[in-house]
């Protein structure tokens, strides 16, 4: 059942610590709604509930990392690591979101409507991303599980060192990194595609992105190479 | 980590209110570097009247500003500001101004030199600094602010930054070279000297002597680029020309807002939250290795 009161926090005259610790202690299907954030590092935290969070401002470092559960939406700009870590739940960000957004994530879905910097996505073990505008360099590095969707262009080194994470751009690819290769777009990736644009409300043509994933040269062990260690 | 800010005025009827938009963006950058802080103003006519020649020095303590102006000579005139003297001359060009200066001084640390420039900067909480600075009122067509978390040397009114070491310059530094020890060596053996053992002072060095073999200050950060090892973002600025540039893996945080009215550069985007105009900003961060000027 849909909360029928809203709690303020106004961090203008609490601290984000106050804060955490309130949605740490809030009964699941609360919602909260989070005033003058001003940039603040470290807002909704390590939540494990099903708490409706809206930060009505710019966000600073690491706004909703380790998130579980929650869905918690930023008004605004966000600094490095956006949901940093999360395992489930969903984080949407209204504006554009710095570097490293969704690293090392294992779950749930990562939305930025604007651009997200260098690193989107890296080290991501099964986060679902998907960005509006344009990711900067090595976006998806490392990354070995979930879906990175970027609807605008990609910077250098696309995937670096990528294991299983799975890749889809609109837009244009400034390069690619090492082991990542473009492939083919069949009719059940255009399927998952379309799922992950309709999960964060947009409306792009799936059939106009393409596919990025790993060659599998890299991460294993080639015994023709062993001369070189 | 460190804390850059830094603000070019393109609508002059912003100019009245540069220190007071500066001073919002230094106190959201004091929690990236507590230990220092230090800020370059082009143009406040408080510390530098228009057109006047002017020298940035550390406070030596013992001499206050119209002493060092007597002992100076000719037609300058100082002020204090907290732990900086700035000493300015409306007939003096800047090269003879500093070197009556030095003259007058000979252990004088000389923290920035060129026409109506003045570099502030000392040991302290930046929010304290820029009171004592009464940043709030200053003014001018540019100004960049830094704050200081030290890592590559001790925590001294040298070691703050901005580094101005060449007429109009000022370089802060985000970031630690891996190699300065090596250029220092270098530059060293040019026959440049050196204010501090502050691993950005290299990069202040470097830069002026690719600017002194006559490269633009382009070339001379592509120059940085090639010659510096290690973790940068960079702000550097002349009298009318506002750079910034990162190393090429781009760790260190860098944002950049645009308007008609300015061009502003931060560590975090919460720097400009309070500038006129944020909304409809253009809003990006610069990419690796690639250098970035704004010339007003």
């Amino acid at each position: 059942m849909a909360a029928l009161t809203t709690t303020v926090v106004d961090l203008s005259q609490e601290s984000a610590r106050d804060l955490n610790s309130a949605l740490h202690k809030a009964s699941p299907g609360t919602s909260w709604h989070v005033t003058h954030p001003g940039g603040a590092h470290n807002l909704a935290v390590g939540l494990t509930t099903g708490l409706d969070v809206v930060i009505d401002g710019p966000a600073g470092y690491y706004c909703a990392g380790m998130n579980q559960r929650a869905t918690v939406t930023v008004h605004g700009n966000a600094g490095t690591g956006v949901a940093e870590n999360m395992m489930s739940g969903t984080v949407r960000v209204r504006g554009s979101a710095s570097q490293s957004a969704g690293a090392t994530a294992h779950g749930g879905l990562l939305v930025i409507d604007g651009d997200a910097s260098a690193r989107c996505g890296i080290s991501m073990k099964g986060v679902d991303i998907v960005v509006g505008g344009d990711v900067g360099h090595m976006s998806a590095f490392m990354g070995q599980a979930g879906r990175l969707v970027v609807c605008g262009d990609a910077g250098d080194a696309l995937g670096d060192s990528l294991y299983e994470a799975r890749v889809y751009v609109r837009g244009k690819v400034k390069s690619l990194g090492a082991d990542c290769v473009e492939k083919e777009m069949r009719a059940e990736h255009v399927a998952e595609l379309a799922g992950l644009l309709k999960s964060a409300d947009r409306d792009d043509d799936p059939s106009a992105f393409r596919r990025y994933g790993s060659a599998r040269e890299l991460y294993h062990f080639r015994v023709d190479n062993s001369s070189s260690y | 980590m460190c804390g850059i800010a830094g603000l070019q005025v393109r609508d002059p009827s912003l100019e009245p209110r540069l220190g007071e938009l500066l001073t919002g963006m230094l106190h959201q950058a004091a929690e990236r570097g507590p230990d220092s802080a230090g800020v370059a103003l082009y143009g406040d006519a408080r510390l530098t009247p228009p057109g006047h020649s002017a020298v940035s020095l550390l406070a030596p303590g013992d001499a206050s500003a119209a002493e060092i102006a007597a002992l100076v000579g000719g037609d300058t005139a100082a002020v204090t500001v907290s732990q900086s003297v700035v000493v300015h001359s409306p007939s003096l060009p800047v090269a003879d101004l500093e070197r009556a200066l030095r003259g007058a001084f000979p252990t004088a640390v000389v923290t920035g030199r060129g026409t109506d420039l003045a570099v502030l900067k000392g040991v302290g909480h930046p929010d304290v600094l820029a009171e004592e600075f009464g940043l709030r009122a200053a003014t001018g067509r540019q100004g960049i602010a830094h704050t200081r978390m030290a890592t590559e040397s001790a925590v001294t009114p040298e070691g703050a930054h901005p580094f101005s070491v060449d007429e109009n310059v000022c370089l802060v530094h985000n970031g630690s070279f891996a190699n300065h020890a090596t250029v220092r060596r270098e530059l060293r053996a040019e026959g440049i000297a050196f204010d501090s053992e502050n691993d950005s002072e290299v990069g202040a060095r470097f830069v002026a002597a690719q600017l002194a073999a006559g490269h633009d200050l382009e070339k001379a950060l592509r120059l940085l680029c090639e010659r510096f090892d290690g973790f940068y973002t960079l702000l550097v600025t002349t009298g009318d020309t506002f750079a910034v540039v990162r190393d090429a893996i781009a760790c260190k945080p860098a944002v950049v807002a645009e308007t008609d009215a300015w061009v502003a550069m931060a560590s975090e985007y919460r720097y400009f939250a309070h500038l006129p105009g944020i909304e409809s900003a253009r809003i990006f961060e610069p990419e690796p290795e690639e250098v970035y000027t704004w010339q007003r």
